[in-house]
């Protein structure tokens, strides 16, 4: 442990679980939502507003014990496209990777339309997932054309 | 474009809408042809609109076909809960195409998935309504002979009407210059906008209708209603800059048209209508030969 450079530390290391890293400072809140980490029974460590070489701030959340499903991974990827999964066996890496942003997402966010049909019949969400040049990512609705933003994103 | 839904007028090309047109006239130089009489057209109107339904029904009858449907959902298993799946299945084992208007936005598209015969959409909320566009740029090219390089303007509520939406977003296809006059209140969305600055095209926005009408080739008019304003006081200052009477047109270009998708309610007064300029009336009886060249194109027949 004395020979990990300082940054590792900032955040204690962990025996068996997942490691969220180069997460936006201003999106680690909305990240733990949207997994619902304030509802588990697991250990979770944060980080926020940490020096990073690439982002400026950056945030990092550590869950113990806990592998997120692809359906989790496809949520993280929308709401923080620059985030890094990691995870972790026996304090040994076995899984690096940059969250990959899906083209399209069926089934889990709601549409931000109310008058949309999907709100309104028993029929699946489907949207095209649009990616700003600014690295922003928007969701339109393959049946009402509208777009959702990341800021009313109700993931179902 | 055999068998293929119409939900978007991004569903069609280019090139696909200008043959639909060119079909809409030889419909309108001979409109009655039976030669949809083994057809069954279905229109399914889950919202009342007696203008487009009347329109689709007429279009399908002087070809022959028979019409199956209903004019409001009122009356129908849908009032009993029926889902919009299983209504479109069970009309599909009746008819050869499925004529739609549906209050909720996607309903169209959702439809189109579902059905195995194909869809047009006319009007799911207030997402899209191909037909119009298409008879919207039909009476544009037949009354100025050609589509592109002309100034149109847009005049009323430009920020919640679809109709001007997608005509907008189709006329970019033509070089169009836009003259876009509205309150500030009720200005064209940035994202159909867009569209516009995409193509490098020039638009120009105006607050008041007097300084627009001598410089345009079309003048599009919409209805603006008091309920779009969060302030009461807000609409009466405006509701009369964008009132047409006959004595604007003084100036105006002589191959001007007046166009409005109707029904109106004062926007264009009544002193109008007799002025050769007026084309809202024309421009609705063009829907039924549009629609003719739709039924027959999707049906594979012309
Ligand atoms: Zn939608």
């Amino acid at each position: 442990m004395e020979n990990q450079p300082r940054k590792e530390l900032v955040v204690s290391a962990i025996e068996n679980g997942t490691v969220l890293d180069h997460i936006p400072a201003k999106s680690v809140f909305h990240v733990m939502k949207i997994l619902d980490l304030d509802n588990i029974e697991n250990q979770v460590l944060i980080g926020t507003n940490l020096d990073s070489k690439k982002f400026g701030k950056k945030g990092i959340i550590k869950v113990r014990d806990k592998f997120f499903k692809n359906k989790e991974v496809n949520k993280i990827a929308i709401i923080a496209p620059s985030a890094t999964l990691i995870e972790i066996k026996k304090y040994k890496v076995t899984y690096k990777k940059q969250v990959k942003t899906p083209t399209e997402i069926s089934g889990s966010v709601k549409c931000v339309n109310p008058n949309c049909i999907t709100n309104h019949e028993n029929i699946i969400s489907k949207f095209t997932v649009i990616k700003n040049p600014d690295g922003e990512i928007k969701l339109e609705c393959r049946y009402c054309e509208k777009m959702t933003g990341k800021k009313n994103m109700e993931f179902i | 474009m055999k068998n293929r839904s119409l939900v978007s007028i991004n569903d069609f090309s280019k090139e696909e809408w200008i043959k639909i047109l060119d079909l809409a006239n030889e419909f309108e130089k001979n409109p009655t042809q039976k030669i949809l009489e083994d057809y069954v057209v279905a229109t399914l109107f889950f919202e009342p609109s007696t203008r487009t339904r009347l329109s689709f029904e007429s279009a399908a009858s002087r070809l022959g076909a028979k019409i199956v449907g209903f004019s409001d959902s009122a009356s129908t298993s849908v009032k009993k809960g029926e889902s919009l799946n299983d209504t479109i299945l069970t009309v599909s084992n009746y008819s050869d195409i499925i004529v739609m208007r549906h209050p909720r936005e996607g309903s169209a598209r959702f439809a189109s998935e579902v059905a195995p015969v194909p869809i047009i959409n006319a009007g799911d909320g207030a997402n899209q309504h191909p037909t119009q566009t298409l008879l919207d740029l039909y009476s544009i090219r037949k009354t100025q002979g050609t589509l592109n390089n002309l100034h149109i303007a847009f005049v009323g509520d430009l920020k919640y009407g679809r109709t001007v939406h997608s005509l907008v977003a189709a006329l970019c296809e033509f070089n169009t210059t836009f003259h876009l006059v509205s309150p500030v209140e009720l200005k064209l969305p940035s994202y159909v906008k867009k569209h516009i600055k995409d193509k490098n095209l020039t638009y120009h926005q105006y607050t008041n209708l007097k300084d627009v009408i001598s410089e345009v080739d079309i003048l599009y008019m919409t209805r603006i209603q008091k309920e779009r304003f969060s302030d009461p006081i807000d609409y009466e200052k405006v509701k009369n800059i964008y009132i047409l009477e006959n004595s604007m047109l003084d100036n105006s270009k002589d191959n001007l048209k007046i166009l409005h998708p109707l029904p109106r309610v004062n926007e264009i007064n009544e002193d109008v209508d007799t002025n050769p300029k007026a084309y809202y009336f024309q421009q609705a009886l063009n829907g039924v030969f549009v629609r003719q060249a739709l039924l027959t194109s999707i049906l594979g027949v012309k």
